[in-house]
């Protein structure tokens, strides 16, 4: 089985007047297609250089990193940066507008997930009119209008408040398992890991190196965000990888 | 939670009142300001407190208004300074501009012209519309190139300062999509940028006009900076005038005008 996105001994490091910084060391793992698989860490461990990495956004400084051939790459970030002149179906279309494809087809799938996400009856709203949780439900849509294969989560929950978060976490991660997208998502909240993912990728401190790789099976049924953690396993897991994450507050 | 819109309460109603009747009495009181000021401006004039031939009074300037308005005089130089004006800040907010989208695409030009730029924001332009009389003549063209100097200099550090401080995610949100700079620029940098470049225009228009009065102080050929050249000139012609004519050198008022004479 050919893995969708495959890192091979992967090193980043950046470099300032003052000096150099290693931010990922020699880091190897492998999503397969359909995977939803979430990348913990403690903060500022450079989780996000490898999502920069895998958008083509840097290089990294050593090592080879592969996406399966022809993959269309999503990528979302810590807020939703929805732009404020435009509404909301044109935002969505943002992408489209990029890669030179607005074709009529395309046009009319965002709208199918501008009314299947709820925000059908908000189509010429402007962002500052919505929600948090319905900009976000937006950003995504915008990211899903291009049809990527492979969609890279930057914290997309970090800027909401708990209760949203709670909320919008669940309903995306349905979303992207409805869709059937291969996903990595980079957070520092343990839980939302959990809950969201098939497997969950452990960092140590900065230079990033690989500590751990934990299967997340529950024996629960018809598995969401939400009821996954109410899963009996789901404290297990979580003690696991708060020991792991090795948090000092200093 | 929601009223309907035909049911305000009492208090509302009342708070409402007190909004309105403040709003009038800030706009009467402004209205009083200024008949005020012209009524005392008058009066002074007319009891002598101070001297109308030095300090005019509002019912002459309104018969000289009335004079140039009806021989179109006032509207010919109105309409030219006007012009000279539109077109110096319209010119300068578009050049402005395009130097700045230059700066910005370009860092290693930006990071060159950098001390350049601050050295000739910190020139007073206007200095220098002389030497732009000598270069392109004593015409309409050297009014609006003063015009257009005071103005750019302004223009490129605002808006290239408005560019440089748009959220870096917003750039990066169009580069995940793979967009090239150019992408960039028309979906992020300048829809993003349209209220600095309005507001740098307001800034403009003062500038352009400080510019155009300069160059005609010195063009001296027609708008209203030529006016008051024009009004300056005559009035020295009236002062020898009456230095001539006064043989009462003892008279205070006199005095007074030698020493005016004599500091022009």
């Amino acid at each position: 089985m050919s893995s969708m996105v495959e890192l091979k001994n992967i090193t980043i490091s950046y470099h300032s007047i003052s000096g150099e910084t290693n931010a990922v060391s020699d880091l190897s793992f492998s999503v397969e297609q359909g995977e939803f698989v979430c990348i913990v860490g403690p903060s500022g461990c450079g989780k996000s250089s490898i999502l920069s990495m895998l958008a083509g956004l840097i290089k990294p400084s050593s090592g080879s990193f592969h996406i399966h051939s022809k993959t269309n790459i999503g990528y979302m970030l810590q807020k939703d940066y929805l732009l404020e002149w435009r509404n909301i179906r044109s935002n969505a279309c943002l992408g489209l507008e990029i890669q030179n494809k607005l074709t009529s087809e395309n046009i009319q799938r965002v709208d199918e997930l501008l009314e299947l996400y709820g925000l059908g009856d908000f189509k010429s709203h402007m962002p500052y009119q919505l929600s948090g949780g319905m900009r976000q439900r937006a950003a995504l849509i915008r990211t899903l209008a291009v049809q990527p294969d492979v969609l890279l989560l930057d914290e997309p929950f970090s800027a909401l408040d708990y209760q949203t978060r709670l909320y919008v976490s669940d309903e995306i991660g349905t979303i992207i398992r409805k869709e059937k997208k291969t996903a990595i998502l980079v957070s520092h909240d343990i839980s939302e890991a959990i809950s969201l993912s098939d497997r969950v990728i452990v960092l140590s401190h900065r230079p990033a190196t690989l500590k751990s790789i934990h299967n997340i099976n529950l024996s629960i049924d018809e598995r969401t965000p939400m009821r996954a953690r109410e899963a009996p396993e789901f404290k297990d897991y979580f003690n696991q990888i708060w020991k792991e994450l090795d948090v000092h507050v200093s | 939670m929601y009223h309907k819109k035909n049911t305000i309460s009492a208090q509302q109603l009342q708070y409402l009142k007190k909004v309105k009747k403040r709003k009038v009495l800030v706009c009467s009181t402004q209205i009083f300001l200024l008949i005020a000021f012209f009524a005392i401006w008058e009066i002074a004039a007319q009891c002598n407190w101070i001297d109308p031939f030095l300090f005019s009074q509002p019912s002459r300037m309104i018969s000289a208004i009335a004079d140039m308005a009806k021989t179109g005089i006032l509207w010919k130089h109105i309409g030219i300074t006007l012009y000279e004006t539109v077109v110096g800040f319209v010119l300068g907010t578009i050049f402005g501009t395009l130097i700045a989208i230059l700066l910005w695409w370009n860092n290693f030009i930006s990071d060159v012209t950098e001390p350049y730029l601050v050295v000739l924001n910190s020139l007073p332009k206007t200095a220098l519309a002389p030497i732009i009389i000598v270069w392109l003549g004593n015409n309409m063209t050297s009014i609006i190139a003063t015009a257009l100097m005071t103005s750019i200099v302004v223009t490129i550090m605002t808006v290239l300062n408005g560019f440089l401080h748009i959220d870096s995610d917003k750039i990066k949100l169009i580069q995940t999509f793979g967009g090239t700079k150019k992408q960039v620029l028309t979906k992020v940098i300048l829809p993003a940028s349209i209220p600095t470049i309005i507001s740098a225009l307001k800034i403009n228009v003062g500038l352009s006009f400080v510019g155009v009065i300069v160059g005609e102080f010195l063009v001296a050929q027609s708008g209203l900076g030529y006016l008051i050249v024009y009004g300056s000139q005559i009035f020295i012609c009236v002062l020898i005038q009456i230095l001539f004519q006064s043989n009462n050198f003892t008279n205070s008022k006199i005095r007074c005008y030698n020493r005016i004479f004599f500091a022009l």
